[in-house]
């Protein structure tokens, strides 16, 4: 799957982009009625890129996340996932894909009911080959739990938490893997402002650090602080812009201490 | 240290999460375990009970003496149909002194004539056995002596009244008194009780062994029977290896002396303790064999309906499937944890219904006049067959968990 850095017409490796969409497309057949959810999308994200997409409802921001995150397959065009063809990668080779390579927020959670916030946070690491040793998934879940603020939460399930607090469940087991990509769809889309905040600035940390993250979100707030916007619609992007005053999410935080503070005391 | 967790620990972990999945289900895991508990508590009660049986049938057999040949007049196997041109078929005296005498393989001999009577003794009166003997016969039938002594050579050739008594009949005359030096009158004839004989219980045709008294065979010829032929001649061989060859020998010996024709049968039969264990043994041998495939066809039903239950587990879980591939699961840790889920299932229906099988045979011993024996093998056949349906009947639906594609199963409903 990597490619040879040697090799004389391989490009050098930080050229080649994480994600490449060539005219992809996904077409849902329902019965006789056909469904253009995705439509020949060209998209380019680059190593350290940290995207928004944007869009109505229904204009096919998840089932392109899908594609991406290779839980589902084009229809049409091709999707290189670091200059390989996902189309050729077989089940096992993409399920370790998704174990090591990719961390992903599902609109709708996906977390395991019945099974602790600690459990669902650990599983990603259950499945990681080479083997992590059992210390060490409780401790690194610990701290990604800890890390979007649910260090108190260790023992409880998902039923007994709130929406926010699921989310953020899914958040810390996006990225316990410490993932290259970090795709998220509509990862505040249950939060407040303050913690939405908060989760942006740890993204924007993750992504200092070198991570790759492409976010769903219907708020232009949150988009602000990602570097660049694609925006979708009808299955199309129809723009794709950078960010010019790209928001960071500590000087908002202490904005925001700044204002609660004044009202406390007015 | 992580080569444990890999062969050991992970497993270990994916079993966990199985039972967790079986705990949240209790009843159904139980009806579902049933299956199985069922299946195997039948095939080890069944084996038991046809390995107690011939356990007891075997002792039967073993009890009837060590070595032991028994020749009896007239020929058994056609029928009773006399096979000599109207000659009497009968055994002598004579006939069991040449069969000591010229047969090496044979140790010891003993002609055996019987009848019923009433015995009086103490006042009371008992309809027994009256079996006349050489003094040989316990050491052939291996035969203990509760007290006193077996009479002897001596007494045989004066035709002594002297009587050895079975513990039941002593039991019926005397009640708890010794009856050692009591008198007994067999027709009227007062006989001394010089011995009495440990308790055998029933014999092989049922009869109460213990019901009888033994005289020397003179006595009880002249005295008690008046006749001149005997019934049978007990003879203990050797050896266990020598019995074939002592048969033969036997055979030969017999139809000479009563002149038979080559192209006639043999005008006397005989019984080989060693064939009718041999027979007994495999004879019983087949029928628990039978008891025991019998009891595994239910085991092969609580197999499938493991099968089934995991069909809907698998349905019902297709989202907790989807979930586990999303973030990176192989198939081959969705086959394991679906596999392990069923072998757990059905060793847990093992081990229960093994405690069960065991118990039924602990009942069973307390109203048959024979105790089950439960075999080790038995219940290690039965543990390896119920993990044999484990992962007979959960590799189908586990296959089926682990080729579910992970989109279609997170949008599952
Ligand atoms: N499994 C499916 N079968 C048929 N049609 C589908 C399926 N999944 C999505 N669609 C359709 O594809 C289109 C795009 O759906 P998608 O979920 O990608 O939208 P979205 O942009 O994520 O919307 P939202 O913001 O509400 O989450 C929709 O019109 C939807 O009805
Ligand atoms: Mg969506």
């Amino acid at each position: 799957m990597s490619i040879n850095p040697n090799h004389p017409q391989a490009p050098p490796l930080a050229q080649i982009p994480v994600i490449r969409l060539e005219s992809a497309a996904k077409v849902y057949r329902t019965g006789d009625v056909e469904v253009h959810a995705v439509r020949h999308v060209d998209l380019e994200v680059q190593r350290g890129e940290f995207v928004a997409v944007m869009g109505a409802s229904g204009s096919g921001k998840s089932t392109l996340m899908n594609i991406v995150g290779c839980l589902d397959k084009p229809t049409g065009g091709r999707y290189l996932l670091d200059g390989v063809n996902v189309a050729d990668l077989s089940r096992r080779h993409l399920a370790r894909l998704r174990n090591h390579k990719l961390g992903f927020v599902f609109q709708s959670f996906n977390l395991l009911a019945r099974t602790t916030a600690l459990e669902n946070v650990e599983l990603p690491m259950f499945y990681s080959k080479p083997l992590i040793s059992l210390r060490t998934q409780r401790r690194r879940a610990k701290e990604a739990l800890e890390r979007v603020g649910l260090g108190d939460r260790l023992g409880h399930r998902p039923s007994q938490l709130s929406g926010g607090q699921q989310q953020r469940i899914a958040i810390a087991r996006a990225i316990v893997n410490q993932p290259e990509l970090l795709l998220a769809d509509e990862p505040t889309g249950n939060l407040d402002t303050r913690t939405s905040i908060e989760i942006m600035g740890f993204f924007q940390e993750l992504n200092d650090a070198g991570i790759t993250i492409v976010m769903v979100t219907h708020e232009l707030d949150i988009a602000s602080y990602c570097k660049r916007i694609v925006v979708m619609r009808d299955g199309e992007v129809i723009s794709d812009t950078i960010n010019p005053d790209r928001r960071l999410a500590a000087t908002e935080r202490a904005t925001l201490d700044h204002a609660e503070k004044q009202a406390k005391l007015a | 240290m992580l080569l444990f967790q890999a062969l050991i620990l992970r497993p270990l972990l994916t079993a966990m999460i199985a039972l967790r999945a079986l705990r949240r289900n209790k009843l159904r895991s139980t009806l579902t375990a049933l299956g199985i508990i069922i299946g195997v508590a039948s095939v080890v009660a069944m084996v038991a009970v046809g390995n107690g049986a011939q356990a007891r049938i075997e002792s039967q057999v073993s009890a009837l003496g060590q070595n032991l040949l028994m020749v009896f007049a007239g020929n058994r196997r056609s029928g009773g149909v006399n096979s000599g041109g109207g000659s009497a078929s009968v055994l002598t005296l004579a006939d069991a002194a040449a069969l000591a005498r010229e047969i090496p393989d044979v140790a010891a001999a003993s002609p055996e004539v019987t009848t019923t009577v009433q015995a009086i003794a103490n006042g009371r009166n008992w309809s027994t056995t009256v079996a006349g003997e050489s003094e040989d016969y316990l050491k052939i039938r291996d035969w203990k002596l509760a007290g006193g002594s077996m009479f002897t050579e001596r007494e045989i050739r004066g035709s002594a009244k002297v009587a050895v008594i079975g513990s039941k009949t002593a039991h019926e005359l005397f009640g708890p008194l010794n009856p050692i030096g009591q008198t007994v009158r067999l027709k009227n004839i007062p006989f001394v009780i010089i011995g009495l004989l440990a308790s055998k219980g029933a014999g092989m045709g049922g009869q109460d062994q213990d019901d009888r008294i033994i005289v020397p065979f003179t006595t009880a010829m002249k005295r008690l029977t008046g006749e001149k032929y005997i019934r049978l001649i007990s003879l203990q061989v050797v050896s266990a290896d020598r019995m074939a060859a002592a048969q033969q020998q036997i055979v030969s010996l017999l139809r000479q002396r009563h002149r038979i024709p080559p192209e006639h049968g043999d005008d006397f039969s005989i019984l080989n303790q060693k064939e009718i264990a041999d027979t007994v043994g495999s004879i019983s041998g087949i029928i628990t064999m039978m008891l025991g495939s019998i009891a595994g066809m239910s085991l092969v039903v609580g197999g499938i309906g493991i099968m089934n239950i995991m069909l809907v587990s698998v349905t019902e879980r297709t989202r907790e499937i989807g979930i586990r591939v999303a973030i990176g699961a192989q198939g081959s840790d969705i086959l394991l944890q679906f596999l392990i889920e069923s072998i757990t299932l059905s060793l847990l229906g093992g081990l229960l219904g093994v405690l069960l099988g065991v118990g039924i045979s602990k009942g069973i011993s307390l109203f048959a006049d024979f105790t089950p024996v439960v075999s080790t093998g038995s219940v290690l056949l039965a543990f390896g067959v119920s993990f044999a349906i484990g992962v007979f009947f959960g590799f189908y639906p586990a296959r089926k968990a682990a080729a579910l594609d992970p989109i279609d199963a997170l949008r599952y409903e």
